[in-house]
């Protein structure tokens, strides 16, 4: 029984059958890789995920609660944290402000009216932030306005904000899209030490072979919204059905 | 019956008005992608073209009447407008009466100009900007337009009356054959309507046939993709901003004679005509046009005396209340495009 | 110092220096010279420069740490005064419950209309709460006549119950506004030379209340609160992934700044105790959003300084006429005196709206900072040294 259960997931847009039958199982503390050609449905099935879409039928179960019908900040509280194509940033805060944020979303939960308490006094938030700084080496950068930052920075920091928290399952959608090489080397490099270090279940969406070979325990392949197969990435790599999905499509 | 048609027609001055400022609003938001809070002081600004070329006209000098003495038995002496020096009497009187139909001729350059001039001189630097900077900084030359108005024309209103032969009203009732004074309806307010029913179908047609108003068209719908095929998007949307500025103006020409121009008329109608631009859908025309006579109507219906005994006060607030509705319960407005400033 | 860092308790310091000493500050040129004209000490005028301070610090709060532009902000000032002369009329003319009163039906009015705004973002909800507000001010001005004294405006009466204090006095006036006991409208002169300073009840208790609010609106900067708003500002896509719920937030900000516009409209029916619907219309609301955002929208002294600004132009700047522009260049030969007043005329005296809009215009156009990043810039410039050493710390913390 995987942490993140996904049951009989359709999805149509008018006559568009964007998922048909999904059904995905990502077992607790992997990194699992959801690969696919173009058009395979994989940024559906993440915004279903999120809380973004809503699917037609089917379950998606997170930590044996059901995740649908909830809205994303619910479904983050649940301990899922996602990584975006862009980063996604508060840009025109300092990036000790952007970690300190999600530590406050963790421990105070979607809202809470603290107003008159002084961010000064916070200690212990305080010392999150500091901590998980230093750990994507950002530390000498923490009053720096996260709008100055390099692109690099930029993912470093999303993905220091969304560790903080300690999320049961980190969503990764295309985490090396648009990067030179390499900065996408630094990208691997960085999440093969988060999976290393603190055993964070990680599922990734990604173009990029070289990168989801160097990642991944276990890979779904989907393609035209259903799951053709879901293996080791070793089995993966010569499978005569994923060999079809990817270049049939350039042939024909 | 009669009262239903009454009303109607009663909404359609104001509808007028309503849509072709929303349609020009339209125009710049769904081109440019600018709100701009400056269109009212457009409006404004066309108006007091017509009261200036009156003005113009009227300029007089005095002449000594030898045949006629004032109550002193001296000569008497009368202004003579320099119109009729030109022109004779007969003309000069002509132009004079028909000054406000004669401003649409001069309102027409005058409008594209300041349209060219403030695009180029200010809203071009803002495309980037947040809304909130566009909305603060057209409210600023809101304000600076106004008050320049106003300096030079001073706070009252200037009464700028139709031509003769339009003044006063007819029996539009027996038309119908409905009873004598049942509807009684100004010339005036016929002659907006089908003034502003010629523009708006103009700039439809001007949008629908020609090569430029395709292009404009591809460009509201997809400025990138419009911009890679090598066409100047950007020359072609100055002169949309000139020619909704135009649209503003003449909407204001016209509008002279129902309402006696003031320096803040365009505050006044610039509020109502945001609120229609969003009950019609932000970026959509035919919306625009939609929702100008719909409220316009709507807020005559709601001034019978019938209504307000049932619900008092309901003509003050209609305009609001259906705009308050519609924005919740159809975001998009009644004919708007998905995903138009929905950040 | 309460909670405050030293730098955001000296800024309140300060604050607290001006207000106390304004009849001085603002009074600066004695009796009956020339330049007597430009002297604002006098109380109508210092109490309108605090009562507007508390509606523009409170508009900040919204607007410049969420960036939502209410357009409709006017119409929880007007209830809020509204509020205050029925408690006038009904229980006694002290002011500490009036204003109390204010203060919660103005946050309860923002209440409904902020949940219901709030659900739309941009330029949807400047429009809804333009429309509300109008609504408001539309049926205050007609329907709702019997409540709010419709064109005329709510005045008190001699025939007012005034259960818990005299319904008239005992010359058969109608009481004035007091607390407990001291009037508003009493003050002290202090004769002193040439110059005349006044000491003004009503001037004291509206400061006070705005030193309160500054000092508060300072802890709401500094706390993980305003951090979350100026959060919601930068980027929602991130806050709702991050799992916090923007929409209880912004309605928190928004309802906290109607309170303020509340505490101002009552406050203002305390100085003097009428009400009226155009207190309301949009054209008011425009007015905090010039005062907020001239000043400095997201800063802490911008409101303040805007709101003091903009009603200083409106009642000294504007009562400038040609008369003493001759009188200010007569030392300039006969044609070019001419030459320069009618130059400099239109944007003075009664002109001073055109001299707004433009300052306003270059303001949103140069100085997303208002006034005080512009005073900020020109410090940097004559201290550029210092300013550099002082880059690095000062990027920490949010503008001042």
């Amino acid at each position: 029984m995987g942490i993140l259960e996904v049951k009989g997931i359709n999805k149509r847009f008018g006559g568009l059958q964007a998922l048909g039958d999904v059904n995905l199982s990502v077992a607790e503390n992997t990194t699992h890789a959801i690969i696919g050609p173009n058009g395979a449905g994989k940024s559906t099935l993440l915004n279903v995920l999120v809380g973004k879409l809503i699917p037609d039928s089917g379950s998606v179960m997170f930590d044996g609660q059901s995740v649908l019908g909830r809205k994303p900040h619910e479904i983050n509280q649940m301990g899922i944290s996602r990584v975006f194509q862009t980063p996604e940033i508060f840009a025109d805060l300092t990036v000790m402000e952007n970690v300190m944020i999600p530590c406050f979303a963790k421990r105070d939960g979607a809202f809470r009216m603290h107003a008159i308490e002084s961010i000064f006094s916070e200690k212990s938030i305080r010392q999150q932030a500091d901590a998980i700084l230093d750990d994507v080496n950002m530390t000498e950068k923490s009053n720096m306005l996260a709008s100055s930052l390099s692109r690099g920075d930029k993912r470093r920091l999303e993905m220091a904000m969304c560790l903080v928290q300690d999320p049961k399952l980190l969503l990764l959608d295309e985490p090396t899209a648009g990067m030179a090489r390499a900065d996408t080397q630094n990208t691997i490099a960085l999440l093969k030490e988060i999976r290393a270090k603190r055993g964070i279940t990680m599922a990734i969406i990604e173009h990029d072979m070289n990168v989801v070979f160097s990642l991944a325990e276990r890979i779904t392949v989907l393609a035209q919204g259903t799951p053709l197969v879901e293996d080791i990435p070793e089995k993966i790599k010569g499978h005569p059905k994923v060999r079809e999905a990817y270049l049939g499509e350039a042939q024909v | 019956m009669d009262q239903f048609i009454l009303q109607i027609l009663n909404g359609l001055d104001k509808g007028s008005a309503y849509a072709l400022i929303a349609l020009g609003l339209t125009l710049i938001f769904g081109t440019l992608g600018v709100v701009n809070f400056a269109h009212g002081a457009l409006f404004m600004l066309g108006a007091f073209v017509a009261v200036t070329l009156s003005k113009i006209l009227t300029l007089s000098h005095k002449v000594v009447d030898e045949t006629r003495t004032d109550f002193l038995g001296n000569p008497l002496q009368v202004d003579v407008p320099y119109v009729y020096d030109f022109f004779g009497e007969g003309v000069g009187d002509l132009l004079i009466d028909w000054s406000v139909p004669l401003s649409i001729l001069a309102a027409i350059p005058i409008m594209i100009a300041i349209g060219f001039i403030m695009e180029r001189g200010l809203i071009k630097h803002f495309y980037k900007r947040p809304h909130a900077d566009q909305i603060l900084v057209t409210f600023g030359l809101a304000i600076v337009i106004q008050e320049i108005v106003k300096y030079f024309y001073g706070a009252n209103p200037i009464p700028t009356p139709a031509p003769e032969a339009f003044v006063g009203s007819f029996d539009f009732g027996v038309l119908l054959g409905f009873d004598p004074n049942a509807i009684i309806y100004p010339y005036w307010r016929l002659v907006y309507f089908f003034f502003s029913m010629i523009i708006i179908a103009g700039v439809f047609a001007f949008l629908q046939f020609t090569t430029f108003g395709m292009v404009v068209r591809a460009g509201m719908a997809d400025r990138e993709t419009v911009g890679i095929l090598g066409i100047d998007i950007d020359k072609r949307f100055t002169m949309m901003f000139g020619i909704a500025a135009a649209v503003a103006g003449l909407a204001g020409v016209m509008y002279a004679p129902i309402n006696s121009p003031n320096y803040h008329m365009g505050m006044d109608f610039l509020v109502l005509s945001f609120v229609v631009v969003v009950v019609g859908g932000m970026g959509s025309l035919p919306g625009a046009v939609a929702a100008g006579f719909l409220l316009g109507i709507l807020e005559s219906f709601a001034s019978m005396s019938a209504v307000i005994d049932l619900l008092p006060g309901i003509n003050q607030i209609i305009i609001y209340l259906v705009a308050i509705i519609i924005l919740l319960t159809r975001p998009r407005g009644l004919m708007g495009r998905k995903g138009v400033m929905e950040e | 110092m309460l909670g405050l860092e030293k730098k955001d308790f000296r800024l309140l310091l300060i604050v607290i220096g001006l207000t106390l000493f304004a009849p001085f500050l603002l009074n600066p040129f004695p009796e009956g010279s020339e330049l007597a004209q430009f002297n604002a000490g006098y109380p109508d005028l210092m109490q309108r420069f605090v009562i507007f301070g508390i509606f523009a610090i409170g508009f900040n709060i919204l607007f410049g740490l969420t960036g939502y532009l209410s357009f409709g902000h006017a119409a929880f000032l007007g209830v809020g005064s509204y509020a205050a002369v029925w408690m006038f009329k009904l229980l006694s003319m002290n002011v500490l419950p009036a204003i109390f009163l204010s203060v919660i039906i103005a946050g309860l009015f923002s209440l409904i209309i902020g949940y219901v705004s709030l659900r739309r973002s941009g330029i949807y909800f400047s429009i809804l709460t333009l429309a509300f507000a109008q609504m408001s001010f539309a049926l205050a001005y007609s329907v709702l006549t019997p409540i709010t004294g419709g064109e005329t405006g709510l005045q008190l009466a001699l025939s007012d119950p005034r259960i818990f204090g005299e319904a008239q006095t005992a010359t058969g006036n109608i009481p004035v506004p007091a607390l407990f006991g001291l009037e508003m409208r009493s003050s002290l002169e202090w004769d002193v030379g040439g110059w005349l300073f006044t000491f003004n009840a009503g001037y004291y208790l509206a400061a006070f209340f705005m030193i309160v609010a500054f000092y508060l609106a300072i802890r709401i900067f500094r706390s993980p609160f305003g951090m979350m708003l100026r959060a919601i500002k930068s980027n929602q896509t991130r806050m709702a992934y991050t799992g916090l719920n923007a929409r209880p937030y912004t309605l928190a900000a928004f309802v906290i700044s109607g309170m303020y516009a509340g505490l101002a409209g009552g406050l203002m029916a305390s100085m003097d105790p009428l009400a009226g619907a155009e207190r309301m219309q949009w054209t008011a609301s425009g007015e905090v959003v010039l005062m907020t955002i001239l000043g400095g929208a997201g800063t802490l002294i911008g409101p303040v300084l805007g709101a003091g600004m903009i009603k200083y132009f409106e009642n000294i700047f504007s009562k400038i006429n040609s008369t003493i522009l001759h009188d200010w260049f007569a030392f300039l030969p006969d044609g070019l005196e001419d030459i320069v007043v009618a130059m400099i005329y239109p944007f003075i005296g009664k002109g001073w709206h055109l001299t707004l809009g433009i300052m306003f215009m270059l303001v949103v156009i140069f100085l997303p900072g208002g006034l005080v990043q512009g005073g900020q810039k020109l410090a940097g410039l004559f201290s550029r040294k210092k300013a550099e050493d002082n880059t690095k710390s000062s990027a920490t913390e949010p503008a001042e």
